[in-house]
């Protein structure tokens, strides 16, 4: 059976229609018209994704792989739009079309106070489009298309408080970063065009790829004379690069933290659950092209454990909710992009998907606290907030057992199969990985719960104060912090609903789904192992079912981790809470080592920004100035010059003249003689 | 329709318009709408230029001659392929929103400025159409003198200074480019660019030729290191004028060297191709840094154009190698193809950018940066088409701005990673030169109290923007009818360029 051809049209297109409309006629529809028709388009767009998905997994459906229209045919050379919808395809479409009309419902409460929520809402159902070409191409230049697009949404998003310096400073450095991993990432294109058998379709470059008789894996290339590379390595390092800058690896991670200067429910949905894990599904879809090379998977590999982990310590020492929410994110991403580098797929795209659901789930939970608090976000003026907003609290504690891998919600098992993963693969890098892994279930653990107490928990550090606070919901205005106008309260249903619904797959997804995903034949043929890499059929040797997981759980290193984490967390920030301020004391350096993000950014201001900046200058002043002008402008002023030396001789006075004309005839009769006498002799 | 003399028409028709509208257009408003309705009128007599050309069958169409000097065998010969029917359509188009444009901003001598302006597009067309070398060289010249008035009466304060440097820099680079016609015209006794290709030449001539043409047509382009008279003569020059010459002039460039260049010297192109190379990919990084740092809105947007107009010459001379170090013919098409889109994307998109600045000119009298700042608050429908073109001048997919560059740099790493990786570089730069300057004029608090005053777009404004808008979502999300339109012109060429002449 083939999947309808209109029915995928819809998906992408209902949201687009959605953005058209809201954004050109926001004004005319008013707030009632916007948010209805854009959550029509995404709802419409996630109940048919539900429906792809089941066709496929339980309709018999079989891949669909179609060309909608050329984009451009020179030679045989052709770019085209098209889809290519398997298991794969069908699973993100589910999950960035429900997360985004969870965001879409939510944004109703959130944004309700904001002159912008018609833009608003139209740049949501923008990326739900643009994330969706992206996820659902079938070759390479839609694919970069969707990347860009929502590069371009994630700018306007993070920048959606345009009169915010901060916001306006962070989504020029968004777009900035990511163009650097995309400069590799349009390399990486163009070689596989040229290497991988002339064409920008998937299903020809993989083919071309898997092509015994082609054997891409050997061939290589000089690039720079005498050091042959192989071609595999170039093209998917240079992939890569484009996913190290959309997901957000070291070290062009720096620009995450700050995309939290956006409203919060595109920090959820953008920002956490969808497009930052762009990067993981493109890896994961062109497995194979990097099952072909062991060293670009080592590249990987490294750079996901270093992301992990020291991302992941940095989120211990914010007190920004928002900002420990990103560092987790960045932290998980990190575990994806692992779980890819020792030939998991699988096992990264799983964590893609629970992550996903909890993730999105604690960034909205944040924004709700963020709601209650007066757009206050520092948890240092929090605490206690349990007893106000019970949903978000509860809810919170799920999305943070989820997180830190409680056994036998979500988290656990994705995070468990590629920990486990990392212990079985022999690639190189594969122990520091696994130490890196592990360390960071500890890392995880601290940072989750050491926002929960300090937000939900403990005494309320702030003041309730109607009198004195003129506050407007309006997070424009300052007002002194840790005084609110009027005691916090639990958000709308519109907030809470959309956290209760994320919080169920939260719990259960990962329970009803591992079997299949990992150690079944889910994903099929769209996403390719090398026999000898498969570690998860390894590990699926000893997988009993999902249930006997979590029991053996219980026994393992990561529970044991985890739980110490959750007990150092438990000691210092709810029973003992000077403790914190002393290990900050005693361990200064290392706590200004973190709280300074190991002064990349600084040194990529220094060095990127001003540098970039004096470079131009000079070759401003320096080059075009005085070397080309200066150059063009000399040969006019000598122009100038030699022709005011010869003007003084035309004087006017007669008896110049006369003088002249003497004197040539003496020099020419003079000159005549000189050389008649010369000839003759 | 075929038999109608539809290139000489497309010429003369806005050149007589642009007298007609001397002589009636005492009464401005009469001036302004007799001069709309010839640009209009032109416009509406290249869409049987686009219908009539056959596109499959290629090679020069539409094609007219008739005896102009006879002695030196001078003709009046025209003829067009899918190229310059892609620049023709380019040029009227952009006219006609040139002078839609121009309604408000230019109040003195408004019949004399849009009698240069039409006057101005019909030797522009002269150029894309002339098949005979020294009709071509007079249209090439000739364009010289309105542009000249445009900025020299219209202008800014030091126009003066711009226009001698305009002038003087590109009347140097024709001569070089007349030599080497007199040249061709001794050793084949015609002027016909065809005969001019089929002649052979050997290394040493075609060295010569190869270098007067580059003289000439780097300048125009213009190539780094000429290319300094280009942001001094954008900033003294009226937003018409600006639009007109990034749009369409700076094309005649790269069009000479598609022409001239590739057919008449292919050796020589090829040995020195390197040389031209080399200076396109110094120009994406160097003037790209050089325009990071501009105070002033049309300076940046100037050095873009230079930056962008590399990928053009790129493109064109990426095909030597491919075609014949790799006889990788395809991915000679693709380059040359993404040199052509490029001209026509960049046509639109420096167009546009131009016309944004003039937007925000005519309501502050500054092209200072720091003048302004939160336009978004006070006109947010400029705001929003300036962050889409902004976003094309980034090269974002679809926008017309990424076909080109994508096109060309798949190209060119065909040929070597390391020129492919430079090229990429504009990914970088380019994005932060222009989104710095969204985020200084566009987003922020308004700062300066005029800006607080701001109307947004009026009508006359919305046409304009609205329509380069539409021509670069249209390029960029379809770019399929415009490279089939010139496919045949494409390979044609790049066959040619398989032939060495020596």
């Amino acid at each position: 059976m083939m999947l309808d051809k209109s029915i995928l049209l819809t998906i992408v297109l209902a949201p687009l229609f959605g953005a058209v409309i809201a954004g050109l006629f926001g004004k005319r529809i008013g707030r009632v018209g916007a948010h209805s028709v854009t959550i029509a388009g995404v709802g419409l767009s996630c109940a048919l994704s539900i429906f792809v998905l089941y066709q496929l997994v339980w309709g018999g459906a079989v891949t669909f792989n179609q060309n909608l229209y050329t984009w451009f045919e020179i030679g045989s050379t052709s770019a085209n739009i098209g889809f290519l919808i398997d298991r794969l395809t069908a699973m993100m479409m589910v999950v960035v079309t429900f997360v985004s009309l969870m965001v879409h419902v939510y944004t109703i409460g959130y944004m309700a106070e904001d002159d912008g929520y018609q833009r608003f809402f139209s740049y949501i159902a923008l990326f739900t489009f643009s994330m969706l070409m992206l996820v659902m191409s079938n070759n390479f230049l839609q694919l970069f298309f969707g990347w860009e697009a929502v590069g371009l949404v994630s700018y306007l998003l993070i920048g959606f408080w345009f009169r915010r310096p901060t916001a306006i400073f962070a989504n020029m450095k968004a777009f900035l970063v990511n163009r650097v991993g995309d400069f590799g990432f349009l390399l990486g294109i163009a070689g596989v065009l040229m290497w991988f058998g002339g064409s920008l379709d998937y299903s020809a470059v993989f083919a071309h790829a898997q092509d015994p008789s082609v054997d891409l894996a050997a061939r290589s290339v000089e690039l720079i004379a005498g050091h042959p590379w192989h071609v595999a390595t170039i093209v998917c390092i240079c992939l890569f690069i484009g996913a190290m800058g959309k997901s957000a690896q070291v070290p062009l991670h720096v620009w995450l933290p700050d995309s939290m200067e956006g409203p919060t429910p595109i920090s959820a949905l953008i920002h956490a659950a969808t497009m930052v894990t762009a990067g993981i599904f493109m890896v994961a879809r062109m497995s194979p092209l990097f099952e072909l090379s062991e060293t670009a998977l080592t590249f990987v590999l490294v750079i996901g454990a270093t992301t992990a982990l020291f991302t992941g310590l940095i989120g211990v020492v914010q007190n920004d909710i928002k900002r420990v929410v990103a560092y987790s994110t960045l932290s998980q991403l990190g575990y994806m992009t692992v779980a890819l580098g020792v030939s998991a797929y699988s096992a990264g795209v799983f964590h893609l998907m629970t992550h996903a659901f909890f993730k999105a789930l604690l960034f909205l939970g944040a924004g709700s606290v963020i709601i209650a608090m007066h757009h206050e976000q520092d948890m240092r003026h929090m605490g206690g907030l349990r007893k106000y907003m019970p949903i978000t609290w509860i809810t919170m504690w799920i999305g943070s057992l989820a997180l830190a891998g409680a056994p036998g919600f979500a988290g656990f098992f994705s995070k468990d199969a590629i920990i486990e993963a990392v212990g079985e693969s022999h690639r190189a890098g594969a122990g520091y990985a696994y130490f890196c892994v592990l360390a960071g279930v500890f890392i995880t653990a601290l940072y989750s719960f050491r926002l929960l107490y300090m937000t939900f928990h403990g005494k309320e550090r702030f003041v309730v104060d109607p009198v004195k606070q003129h506050h407007g919901h309006d997070d424009h205005e300052h007002h002194a912090p840790g005084h609110l106008a009027h005691a916090p309260h639990e958000s709308p249903w519109v907030v809470t609903l959309p956290l209760v619904l994320l919080a169920i797959p939260s719990i259960v997804i990962g329970f009803l789904t591992i079997g299949p995903m990992l150690f079944g034949d889910y994903f099929g043929d769209a996403i390719f192992v090398h026999e000898a890499n498969n570690v998860l059929a390894e590990l699926g040797h000893e997988f009993h079912g999902a249930f006997a997981m979590v029991l053996h759980g219980f026994t393992q290193a990561p529970f044991w981790i985890a739980f110490a984490g959750f007990a150092t967390a438990t000691y210092i920030w709810l029973f003992n809470p000077g403790i914190a301020d002393k290990a900050e004391n005693v361990l200064r350096p290392v706590h200004s080592m973190l709280a300074n993000k190991y002064w990349i950014d600084n040194l990529y201001q220094a060095v990127f920004a001003r540098g970039g900046t004096a470079l131009g200058r000079g070759l401003w002043r320096g080059g075009d100035a005085s070397l080309i002008d200066g150059a063009i402008d000399g040969s006019a002023s000598l122009v100038d010059q030699l022709s005011a030396v010869v003007r003084r001789v035309q004087s006017g006075y007669l008896y110049h003249y006369a003088f002249a004309m003497i004197l040539g005839l003496i020099l020419l009769l003079g000159g005549s003689w000189w050389l008649f006498m010369r000839i003759a002799a | 329709m075929a038999h109608w003399p539809l290139l000489s028409i497309l010429i003369w028709l806005p050149i007589i318009g642009a007298v007609v509208v001397l002589l009636l257009g005492r009464d401005p408003r009469v001036a302004r709408w007799l001069s709309v309705l010839v640009a209009l009128a032109t416009l509406a007599a290249s869409i049987p230029l686009y219908l009539g050309y056959d596109a499959v069958a290629g090679g020069m169409q539409l094609t007219e001659s008739h005896v102009w000097i006879e002695a030196l065998k001078v003709n009046y010969a025209l003829g067009v392929d899918g190229i310059s029917v892609a620049l023709i359509v380019l040029t009227t188009f952009t006219s006609v929103l040139v002078i839609i444009g121009s309604w408000g901003p230019i109040d003195k001598r408004v019949s004399q400025y849009m009698a240069a302006m039409l006057a101005l597009e019909g030797m522009l067309i002269g150029v894309f159409a002339a098949t005979d070398a020294l009709l071509f060289y007079v249209f090439f010249e000739a364009m010289l003198i309105p542009m000249f008035i445009i900025i020299g009466i219209w202008g800014g304060p030091r126009r003066v200074y711009a226009t001698l440097k305009f002038f003087i820099y590109t009347f140097l680079g024709s001569i070089f480019m007349l030599i080497g016609l007199i040249y061709l015209h001794m050793k084949t006794g015609e002027f016909s660019l065809q005969a001019f290709a089929q002649a052979g030449l050997g290394t040493k001539e075609q060295a010569w030729l190869f270098f007067a043409f580059l003289i000439a047509f780097a300048i125009k382009v213009p190539m780094w290191p000429v290319h300094t008279w280009l942001p001094d003569a954008h900033v003294e020059a009226p937003t018409g004028g600006s639009v007109i010459l990034a749009a369409i002039m700076l094309k005649v460039g790269g069009y000479g060297f598609i022409r001239f260049s590739l057919p008449i010297t292919p050796d020589a192109s090829q040995e020195y191709a390197w040389v031209v190379i080399a200076m396109s990919l110094i120009a994406v990084v160097y003037i790209g840094y050089v325009a990071l740092v501009q105070d002033d809105m049309k300076k940046l947007i100037a050095y873009s154009s230079i930056a962008h107009m590399a990928f053009v010459t790129l493109g064109i001379f990426i095909t030597l190698a491919l075609v014949r170090v790799h006889g990788n013919t395809d991915a000679a098409r693709l380059g040359m193809q993404g040199a052509m889109v490029q001209m026509i994307s960049h046509g639109f998109v420096s167009g546009a950018m131009f016309s944004c600045i003039g937007v925000l000119y005519d309501r502050l009298h500054s092209r200072m940066i720091r003048d302004y700042g939160g336009v978004m608050n006070v006109m947010p429908w400029y705001g929003a088409f300036f962050v889409l073109f902004a976003m094309a001048n980034c090269g974002l997919p679809g926008t017309s701005g990424f076909v080109g560059e994508f096109m060309v740099i798949l190209a060119a790493f065909q040929d070597n990673f390391w020129i492919a990786a430079v090229a990429a570089f504009t990914l970088i730069i380019g994005a932060a030169y222009t989104l710095w300057l969204v985020k200084r004029v566009i987003f922020g608090e308004v700062t300066n109290p005029k800006v607080a005053k701001f109307k947004d777009l009026d009508a006359r404004e919305w046409i304009v923007l609205g329509s380069f808008a539409a021509a670069v979502l249209v390029v960029g999300v379809y770019p399929k009818p415009l490279t089939d339109l010139m496919d045949s012109s494409v390979l044609q060429i790049v066959n040619a360029l398989m032939l060495s002449k020596a």
